[in-house]
């Protein structure tokens, strides 16, 4: 009964994940926009005055695409039509599955694994499941029986199978140092250090790996500079052109989802997954008392930051607008400083107390999984940095970088990597 | 539990391999075979076999259907543009009759197999045992296979683009 309940909670857990990330993506996708393009970025919409720097505008967002007319036009094949937004979402949500949040928690004599399923195939399990997801936007371009959505779904469906194979191939390098493909094994080899000062990461570790990984992981998220598959200046919008209302936010959500995946994925392979620099799990585990008053402590001052730079920010523009916005810096404010002050409380109240075994290990989850998410958020941000940077490759480009130069990068890095590990050890 | 499971995909697989060749639709035939594909996967996963069942989706279900769905789109044939081919009824008697014939002789024979208890290893199935398999015992038939795709990858090359 105990073994169900966790794992449901578990499965909860990891699916909730991306998808509370998206709407904080969305949001952070338009505000990311207008920063970079000087702009102010979206900030009309309101809930009685209070609009919260547009993160209302999410809301506003929900219910406009809820309530829309779900259009099905004359032409279409009905069962495809409807069927690939469902595809397509399903089969990327299902790729969480084997992605490890935190080290195995031992609590009353019983292991935790972090992760939903603990399969032998580990990293290949994703690139089979998210070869699947090109169905869902091939489906819905020859579904829509529109010239523009058809062009879509055919650009997406080579670019997939194009960029799949570097994205493969990329890290047979990493499978070759750390010795296994399950991702929590690759992510302990991780733990360790380099030379004795730098952690090793996939980064460090293979470098060029690192480099054809991050340029395929955005081809397959068919994410800008790789977007061709719904090119608006050429083909209109692409494979969703015919799809509105909450058929196209499957399609929308999926991008975001897309993101986190692929972002989770980097930061597993290259960046050390859950592990906190120079701080193996033991070594956590053996500091529960210090990380827990750091923990509390960092927090409180950070809350408090926080809280003084929206006192002084409702300060600066007073007077400017004449309505709620200029409370609402006063309002988050208070919020801050009274979770701040609670936070430092504890943080006092900590001082001559000491953890039991599992407190400390569970302490050590929560940095894990606090430095997860850190990780992960960085890189979602590092895709919208991208989008709003670089301009859109020509299909030929895309192709000839695919096959060309992606392709023959990776078996010279797979070859290096194994003469490297030959003469090393 | 398993014997359910089995049947759950076996009639999935076989359904789809039917519908393949009875649908009129060729898109619809292409994802009948997907489903065929998939419930062959899930067949090899129930016999330990994940390291196959990963392939069977990669490469079956992920990249080479998607390359034949990427043909039927490219063509985006009409039901018009299909000729039928006629097709006589004694013809297809024989050949159905044929067919039966050869099922009935594939499950004599496999009755005939002597049914041996098999100890599984306890790798059995595993990434590191097929990849130690692959490069230790079957090498050479490894090697040969490799061979053979390449022939196959430069000849396509020389077909569709004769001038080089």
């Amino acid at each position: 009964m105990t073994d169900a309940i966790i794992i449901a909670l578990k499965a909860a857990f990891i699916w909730l994940f991306p998808l509370m990330l998206v709407p904080l993506l969305i949001w952070l996708e338009r505000k990311g926009a207008a920063f970079i393009q000087d702009r102010t970025g979206p900030n009309r919409a309101a809930i009685a005055g209070v609009r919260l720097a547009g993160v209302v505008h999410i809301l506003a967002d929900v219910v406009k695409l809820l309530t829309k007319e779900m259009m099905i036009p004359a032409q279409v094949n009905r069962l495809y039509f409807v069927a690939a937004p469902l595809i397509g979402f399903t089969v990327i949500m299902a790729a969480f599955a084997v992605i490890p949040w935190a080290d195995t928690l031992v609590v009353g004599g019983r292991e935790i694994a972090m992760q939903v399923a603990t399969l032998n195939a580990g990293i290949l399990y994703i690139l089979a499941i998210t070869s699947l997801n090109v169905y869902g936007i091939v489906l819905a371009g020859w579904a829509s029986n529109n010239k523009f959505a058809l062009m879509g779904g055919l650009r997406s469906s080579a670019q997939m199978i194009s960029y799949e194979i570097p994205l493969g191939l990329s890290i047979v390098g990493l499978f070759m140092v750390f010795q296994s493909v399950q991702l929590n094994e690759i992510v302990r080899g991780q733990g360790e250090l380099l030379f004795g000062f730098l952690p090793k990461w996939g980064i460090f570790v293979q470098p060029l790996g690192f480099l054809l990984f991050l340029v395929a992981a955005f081809a397959e998220s068919n994410r800008n500079p790789f977007d061709l598959p719904e090119g608006e200046s050429e083909i209109v919008a692409g494979y969703h052109v015919e799809y509105s209302g909450i058929r196209f936010a499957l399609f929308y959500m999926g991008e975001y989802v897309a993101i986190v995946l692929s972002s989770v994925m980097i930061v597993t392979l290259f960046f050390g997954g859950w592990q906190v620099p120079w701080m193996p799990t033991d070594k956590l585990v053996a500091h529960g008392d210090l990380l827990l008053k750091v923990m509390l402590g960092a927090g409180g001052a950070g809350a408090l930051v926080f809280a003084a730079f929206m006192f002084t920010f409702s300060r600066r523009i007073r007077g400017a607008f004449g309505d709620l916005r200029e409370r609402e810096g006063t309002v988050l404010g208070i919020a801050s400083l009274a979770a701040g002050a609670a936070m430092l409380f504890f943080f006092a109240r900590s001082f001559g107390l000491t953890l039991p075994e599992w407190g400390a290990r569970t302490v050590a989850t929560v940095a894990q999984v606090t430095m997860f998410a850190v990780k992960t958020l960085f890189f979602c941000w590092f895709f919208i940095w991208v989008r709003w940077s670089l301009p859109r490759f020509r299909y030929d480009q895309l192709m000839r970088l695919g096959w060309k130069r992606m392709i023959p990068l990776s078996f010279v890095n797979i070859l290096g990597t194994g003469l490297l590990l030959l003469l090393v050890g | 539990m398993e014997t359910v499971l089995f049947y759950i995909f076996a009639v999935l697989t076989v359904a789809g391999g039917v519908a393949m060749v009875s649908l009129r639709n060729p898109l619809s035939g292409a994802f009948a075979l997907v489903m065929s594909m998939v419930g062959l996967a899930a067949l090899y996963a129930m016999l330990h076999a994940e390291f196959v069942f990963i392939l069977q989706v990669l490469v079956y279900a992920g990249a080479i259907m998607v390359l034949v769905i990427f043909t039927i789109m490219l063509l985006n044939l009409n039901r018009e543009e299909l000729h039928e081919v006629p097709v006589s009824r004694i013809r297809l008697l024989v050949m159905g009759a044929v067919c039966a014939g050869l099922a009935w002789a594939a499950v004599r024979v496999l009755d005939q197999v002597p049914q041996a208890k098999v100890e599984m290893v306890a790798d059995f199935g595993s990434i590191e045992a097929v990849g130690r398999l692959m490069l230790t015992d079957f090498l050479y038939p490894f090697e040969v296979i490799s061979l053979v795709l390449l022939v196959a990858i430069a000849g396509v090359v020389l077909l569709a683009k004769r001038r080089i």
